[in-house]
C-alpha cells in the first residue's frame, strides 16, 4: 500500500534570486576565456560586498578581483580591445553596463526587481541592436550571462512583454562561442499575446 | 553634452568633481529634486549625462570615467578594480550608513560601523603603495570615485578616524583639491550630512548585501542546514509534548486591550456597499486580514478584527435611484449580501459593522470640530462639474473622461486607474456624466478643505517613526513616499450631496463629508458600535498595534490623509502602525469586470460547487504579494490536484490510515532515531520560518512552509515504507510504529498551521485525528501532541480531484462573453484560446503543449500505478525515463528551459 506517492511528479515553481555564487562567476569567466581563445586562468574567490567575488591570479603581477575587472583584463589579453568599446563614449557605456550587471542584475532581491530591470532594459533596447555602439561588446556578453537564469524562467508571455530584450538575447546567444555551456533558450517570433499593455 | 544633477543627491559629488577636474567646460544643469531624465529608465535616476549622440549615462562611475577618458587619460586594470570595489562594496555600505544616521536617527558612531571594514581595506592598501593616491603616481578617477563615496559621512574633516592615518591623509588631500571642494560644497551647502536627508527619505531603505533576506523560494525541498544543536533542541521540544505549552486563549466579547499583552487591532478596507465584491477584492483585503487575524489568535495575541460596509456617497444614491429604493434600503440590502458572502468564505470578523450609524455621525463630527478649532481647515470656492440634465453636481466617480496626466480615456473624476494619480474632476479632458453621458458644465460651490500642508511637519515626523518601526509592504512605502514627494495640497472634505454624514457648520449644513474623510472614521465608529469602551482601542496608541489591510489603490488615504486627520485632532488617537497593501489580482490575463460579466464574484463562488476552503487556498496561493498576479482556472485545478490532493491531503490521509490499519487507531510507541530527529528538526525549521513570515504578514510565502512540511512527510513515508516494515520482524514493526507516530503528529501540527488558511479543512483533520483543543496555540516548537496510546477517529480523504471538464465549463461560464456575447474585445480573447483549424505554427505549438501535458499526466499515473503494484525496479525505471523525456519535451514546447539553471536543481531522494 504505497498510496499515491508524490515523488518526482511535482514540479515546484521555484525561482532563485540570490547573489550570483562565485562558482557561477568563475564558470562564466571560463566561458569568456574559451570564447576569446585564451588559456584557462587560475581562479579563487574572496568575500566582497556581502558576496563572493572571483579573483584571478596573474603571472606577471598582482591578482585582480571582480567580475567586470577580470573580464576587461581578459579582453585586453586576447587583443580584442574593441570589445571594450571603440570610442570614449562607447567605453563609458560598456563600463556602465558592466557595473549595472554587478550592482543590479546580480543583486536582484524580488520578482518586482526582476520586472523593473527587464522593463528598463526593454525600453533601452527599443532602438538598439547592441548595448553599446554598433557591434558586440563585453557589455552584451556579461549582461547576457547575467540575464540567462532569469530569461530561462520567463513564460512565453513574459518574453513577449520584454520583446526587445528577447530579440537582443536571442541574437547574442546565436553569436558563435558566446553561449558555451548554457542551454539555448527558445523565443517565439510570432506574437501570441496581442493584448499586452 | 549635458550633466544633470539634483540637490542633496550624494552621487552628484563624484560626477561634479570629475567634471571639474577633467572636463572644464561641461554644461551642468541642477534640478531641485529627483526627476525622470533618462528616457529609458522607469524611475528617476540622477546624476545623468546626456552624450552628444543622444545616449545617456546614468551610472555615476561611468560618467566619471567618461570625463576622465575624454581628457586623454587611460584607465588601468587597477583603476577598474577600485571602481568595481567602490560600486559593489563601498557604496552600498556608505549609503546604508548615511541612511541609518540621517534618516533613522542612529548615532553616528553606530551608523559608521557598516563601513569600518572598507575603510580598513583602503587604509591598508594606501599603506602598501606608499603613494599619495590609490594608483601609483597621480590622481586618477578611482581616487575621486572612492573619495566621493565616503565624503557624505565625513563632511567634517575633523571627524576622520585618527587611527587610520593613511586613509585620513589621503582623504584630506583629495578633499582639499579645489575642484573636489567646489563639487562637494555645491551639494552639501554647509548643512553637513543632513543635506542628504530629503533625498534619502525618498529612496527605498538600503539593504546591506549581507543583511539581504534569504530567498524563501530558492528551493522548496532543499534540506536546511541544521546543526547538531538544532536537532537536539528539536528532539527535546518534541519529547516534552504539551506539558509546558501555553493554553489557547478564549476570547470573550467585547474583546478589549489587556495591560501587558500584545493587543492587535486589524482592519480590512471597508467594501463599498453598492457592489458585490469580486475575488480580487476578497483576497486584497478581507481574506488577507482574516488569515492574519486567525494567525494572531493562534499565537495567543489579544486580537480584534473588524470591518464593515462603507455606505455613504453618490454611488449609493444612484444605485437607489436605479433600483427604486431609498439609499438606506439599498444599504440594508447590500450589507446583507456582503455579510453572507464573507460568512461563506469563513471570514472571522469579531465584528462586521457599517458606516451609516449614529456613532459615525458623532465621531466624524467630533474629529471635524477638533480640526476646525485647531485651525486645520480652510474654506474655498471650488469649481465643480454639474450635470444640468441630472440636476446635480457630479462628484468623484460620476464623471469620466481623459486623464490629464497619462491620457487614459477611462479616468474617473477623482483618480486615474491607469497612472494612479489623483485628479481634480474639472481637470479631466472631455468629461462625461456617467449616468446620462451629457457633457457637464462647471459651476462653483463653497467647500471645506483639510489643510494638509499645515499638517505636513507632524505627519512627516510620524511617518519617519512609523515607517522604520512598522511592517509596511514596499508598495505602501513607495506610494506614500511618492505622495509626500509630489507635495501635499489642501484636500476637499465636503461634497454637495445628501446621503452622507452632515457637516455641522453654519453655511455648510446642506453638505456632507466627502467619503474619504468619512469612510476611514468608519473603522472607529464600527468599534464604537461593537463596544462602548471603544476608546480603549482607538485612543490607546501606547498599547495597541493597528494593522490596516487593503489593495494598493487605497494606500494614500490610509497612510497620509486619515493619519493627518487623526494627528490634527490631537486626541491621542491610535494611528496605523502596519500597512499591508496588495497588488492587483487579474482574471485570466484580464481585469474583473462586473459590467462585462468577466470574472468570479463573491456570490458566484459558492455556485461553482468548489468548497470555500479551496477558494481560500488558491486565492492565498496566488495572493498578489509584491506583484500583480492572476486567477486562472487551469492553475486552480492544477494547484488543487497537485498541492492539495497529492501533497497535503495524501500525506494527512496516509498518516491517519496507517494508524488505523496497522495499530487499530491507536498512536503507536515511538522511539526516535537520528534520522527521525533530523526530520523533526526540519519540520521545526519550517514552522519557525512560517512564524517569521506571518509575523511580517507575508501570507503567500508562509503557505509554502505548510506545503513543504507535508512534502517532507510524504518523502519520509516513502523512504521508510511502514507498510512493509509492519510485516517484518519485531524491530521492523517497531520502526513502522515510530514512522507512523511521527507522521501523524506532523499531520496534527499541519492542522494547526493550516487554520489561518483553510479553517474548515483544519477542523476536519482535528476531528479525524481527535487533536486535543490545547494544541491550538502556535509557538516555534514542534511537539508530540498525539502521544502513544492516543485514539484517533475515522479517517477519510480531505480533498476531491477537480476534473478538466468541470473546470472548462466553469471557465466558459465565468470567462465573459456569455452575458455580452457581442462584446468584440472578449471575443478576440476567447478566440486566442481556441486553436484555429489552420496549421498556424503558434496554435500548433499550443496544441502540442496540451497534448504533451496529457501525455505527461498519463505517464505519471502509469508510473504510480506500477509503483503501487510493486512492479520490478527495472520496469519502473524505464517508465520513469519515458516520463522524464516527455517532461523535457513539454518544457521545450512551453518555451521554458528544459535544463533548470544550476542553482535550482532539486535533490530528490
Amino acid at each position: 500500500m504505497g498510496g499515491v506517492g508524490s515523488s518526482g511528479v511535482l514540479v515546484g515553481s521555484a525561482w532563485c534570486l540570490c547573489a550570483l555564487p562565485t562558482k557561477m562567476a568563475v564558470g562564466e569567466l571560463g566561458a569568456l576565456e574559451r570564447c576569446l581563445g585564451l588559456k584557462e586562468g587560475k581562479y579563487s574567490s574572496k568575500a566582497q560586498g556581502g558576496g563572493q567575488v572571483p579573483v584571478l591570479q596573474i603571472n606577471k603581477g598582482p591578482s585582480l578581483a571582480g567580475l567586470a575587472t577580470i573580464a576587461s583584463y581578459l579582453a585586453k589579453e586576447a587583443k580584442r580591445e574593441e570589445l571594450l568599446g571603440a570610442s570614449i563614449e562607447e567605453k563609458a557605456i560598456v563600463q556602465q553596463w558592466l557595473e549595472y550587471r554587478i550592482t543590479r542584475i546580480d543583486r536582484l532581491s524580488s520578482k518586482e526587481d526582476i520586472r523593473s530591470i527587464l522593463k528598463d532594459l526593454n525600453s533601452y533596447m527599443e532602438d538598439k541592436v547592441y548595448l553599446a555602439g554598433n557591434t558586440i561588446t563585453l557589455a552584451d556578453i556579461l549582461i547576457y550571462y547575467g540575464l540567462h537564469p532569469l530569461m530561462a524562467d520567463l513564460s512565453i508571455q513574459e518574453k513577449e512583454t520584454y520583446i526587445n530584450v528577447s530579440r537582443w538575447f536571442s541574437h547574442i546567444q546565436h553569436y558563435s562561442g558566446i553561449r558555451q555551456h548554457l542551454p539555448s533558450l527558445i523565443f517565439i517570433k510570432t506574437r501570441i499575446y496581442s493584448n499586452l499593455h | 553634452m549635458k550633466l544633470i544633477v539634483s540637490e542633496g543627491n550624494p552621487h552628484g559629488i563624484k560626477v561634479l568633481a570629475a567634471a571639474g577636474l577633467w572636463a572644464g567646460g561641461a554644461d551642468i544643469q541642477r534640478l531641485q529634486q529627483e526627476e525622470k531624465v533618462v528616457p529609458f529608465l522607469a524611475q528617476p535616476k540622477l546624476p545623468a549625462l546626456q552624450l552628444d549622440n543622444g545616449n545617456f549615462l546614468f551610472i555615476p562611475n561611468a560618467i566619471c570615467s567618461y570625463f576622465f577618458l575624454s581628457s586623454g587619460k587611460e584607465q588601468s586594470d587597477l583603476s577598474n578594480q577600485w571602481m568595481e570595489w567602490e560600486a559593489a562594496e563601498l557604496q552600498p555600505a556608505s549609503i546604508a550608513a548615511l541612511y541609518a544616521h540621517v534618516v533613522q536617527g542612529k548615532k553616528r558612531e553606530e551608523a559608521l560601523q557598516s563601513i569600518q571594514k572598507s575603510l580598513h581595506h583602503l587604509d591598508q592598501s594606501l599603506a602598501k603603495t606608499k603613494s599619495t593616491y590609490l594608483l601609483n603616481g597621480s590622481l586618477s578617477v578611482a581616487d575621486v570615485v572612492v573619495w566621493a563615496s565616503v565624503y557624505p559621512l565625513y563632511t567634517d574633516l575633523s571627524s576622520l578616524p585618527e587611527d587610520l592615518t593613511h586613509f585620513k591623509n589621503w582623504f584630506t588631500n583629495i578633499s582639499q583639491l579645489e575642484e573636489c571642494q567646489k563639487a562637494a560644497e555645491s551639494i552639501v551647502r554647509g548643512q553637513g550630512a543632513s543635506a542628504f536627508k530629503l533625498y534619502l527619505q525618498k529612496s527605498p531603505a538600503p539593504l546591506l548585501p549581507s543583511e539581504k533576506t534569504a530567498c524563501n523560494e530558492e528551493d522548496d525541498t532543499a534540506p536546511q542546514a541544521l546543526s547538531e544543536e538544532d536537532i537536539a533542541a528539536a528532539a527535546e521540544a518534541w519529547s516534552k509534548g504539551l506539558a509546558d505549552a501555553p493554553r489557547p486563549r478564549k476570547p470573550q466579547h467585547p474583546i478589549l486591550p489587556v495591560d501587558g499583552d500584545k493587543n492587535i487591532m486589524i482592519t480590512s478596507a471597508l467594501p463599498y456597499v453598492n457592489n458585490v465584491p469580486h475575488l480580487g477584492n476578497i483576497i486584497g483585503s478581507v481574506l488577507s486580514a482574516d488569515v492574519f487575524a486567525r494567525y494572531c489568535r493562534l499565537r495567543n495575541w489579544n486580537t480584534l478584527y473588524l470591518c464593515g460596509t462603507d455606505e455613504y456617497g453618490t454611488a449609493t444614491e444612484t444605485k437607489a435611484m436605479e433600483e427604486g429604493l431609498t439609499p438606506q434600503q439599498i444599504c440594508d440590502k447590500y450589507n446583507a449580501i456582503h455579510t453572507a458572502i464573507y460568512q461563506w468564505f469563513n471570514i472571522s470578523f469579531d465584528y462586521f459593522g457599517r458606516t451609516t450609524t449614529q456613532q459615525q455621525t458623532t465621531i466624524a463630527q467630533d474629529i471635524f470640530n477638533r480640526l476646525l478649532q485647531r485651525d486645520f481647515l480652510l474654506t474655498d470656492t471650488v469649481e465643480q462639474l454639474r450635470c444640468e440634465k441630472c440636476e446635480r453636481f457630479l462628484a468623484d466617480r460620476f464623471v469620466e473622461g481623459i486623464c490629464p496626466f497619462c491620457k487614459y480615456d477611462e479616468a474617473r473624476g477623482d483618480q486615474c486607474d491607469k497612472c494612479g494619480k489623483l485628479i481634480n474632476a474639472v481637470e479631466l479632458k472631455s468629461p462625461q456624466c456617467k449616468v446620462c453621458k451629457e457633457t457637464p458644465v462647471i459651476k462653483s460651490s463653497k467647500h471645506l478643505f483639510l489643510d494638509l500642508p499645515k499638517l505636513e511637519e507632524r505627519l512627516q515626523k510620524w511617518l519617519d517613526k512609523t515607517l522604520s518601526a512598522g511592517d509596511w509592504t514596499s508598495n505602501a512605502r513607495y506610494i506614500t513616499r511618492s505622495w509626500i514627494r509630489d507635495g501635499l495640497k489642501p484636500r476637499c472634505i465636503t461634497r454637495d450631496l445628501k446621503w452622507g454624514t452632515p457637516v455641522p457648520l453654519d453655511g455648510f449644513t446642506d453638505k456632507v463629508f466627502y467619503v474619504w474623510f468619512d469612510a476611514p472614521i468608519g473603522y472607529i465608529s464600527i468599534v464604537a458600535n461593537y463596544t462602548n469602551q471603544w476608546e480603549k482601542w482607538w485612543k490607546n496608541p501606547q498599547q495597541v498595534q493597528l494593522y490596516n489591510f487593503m489593495a494598493k489603490d487605497n494606500v494614500p488615504f490610509h497612510s497620509v490623509i486619515f493619519p493627518a486627520c487623526l494627528l490634527g485632532a490631537e486626541d491621542n488617537y491610535t494611528v496605523v502602525n502596519h500597512l499591508i497593501a496588495t497588488e492587483y489580482l487579474n482574471y485570466e490575463d484580464g481585469k474583473f469586470s462586473k459590467s462585462r460579466g468577466v470574472g468570479v464574484f463573491g456570490d458566484m463562488a459558492q455556485e461553482t460547487g468548489i468548497p470555500a476552503d479551496i477558494w481560500r487556498f488558491y486565492l492565498l496561493y496566488v495572493r498578489p504579494e509584491g506583484q500583480d498576479s492572476a486567477f486562472s482556472w487551469s492553475d486552480l485545478m492544477l494547484k488543487n490536484n497537485s498541492e492539495l490532493l497529492n501533497n497535503l491531503g495524501n500525506f494527512v490521509n496516509r498518516a491517519g490510515m496507517f494508524v488505523h490499519k496497522f495499530f487499530n487507531g491507536c498512536v503507536p510507541e515511538m522511539e526516535l532515531l537520528s534520522e527521525d530527529k533530523r526530520l523533526v528538526a526540519q519540520v521545526a525549521a519550517e514552522l519557525h520560518q512560517y512564524n517569521q513570515l506571518l509575523e511580517k504578514v507575508r501570507i503567500r510565502d508562509a503557505l509554502r512552509c505548510i506545503l513543504n512540511i507535508s512534502r517532507h512527510g510524504n518523502q519520509y513515508i516513502q523512504v521508510n515504507e511502514p507498510w512493509k516494515c509492519i510485516k517484518g520482524t519485531k524491530e521492523e514493526q517497531k520502526r513502522a510504529g515510530t514512522v507512523t507516530g511521527v507522521a501523524v503528529n506532523m499531520a496534527a501540527l499541519l492542522s494547526v498551521m493550516l487554520q489561518p488558511y483553510m479553517p474548515t479543512v483544519a477542523g476536519t483533520i482535528q476531528e479525524q485525528l481527535l487533536v486535543p483543543h490545547e494544541a491550538n496555540v502556535l509557538t516555534d516548537l514542534f511537539c508530540c501532541v498525539l502521544q502513544s496510546g492516543h485514539q484517533i477517529g475515522a479517517v477519510s480523504p480531505l480533498f476531491q480531484k477537480l476534473e478538466n471538464d468541470q473546470i472548462e465549463s466553469l471557465r466558459k461560464r465565468f470567462g465573459g462573453g456569455q452575458l455580452n456575447g457581442d462584446n468584440p474585445e472578449i471575443q478576440v480573447k476567447a478566440q486566442s484560446k481556441v486553436p484555429a483549424p489552420s496549421v498556424d505554427p503558434i496554435t500548433d505549438s499550443l496544441e502540442k503543449v496540451k497534448r504533451l501535458q496529457l501525455d505527461v499526466e498519463k505517464q505519471g499515473n502509469h508510473v504510480r500505478d506500477l509503483k503501487s503494484k510493486k512492479a520490478e525496479k527495472s520496469v519502473i525505471d524505464g517508465e520513469v525515463q519515458k516520463l522524464l523525456t516527455l517532461k523535457k519535451e513539454l518544457a521545450l514546447a512551453e518555451g521554458k528551459s528544459p535544463d533548470p539553471p544550476a542553482q535550482k536543481s532539486k535533490k530528490k531522494k
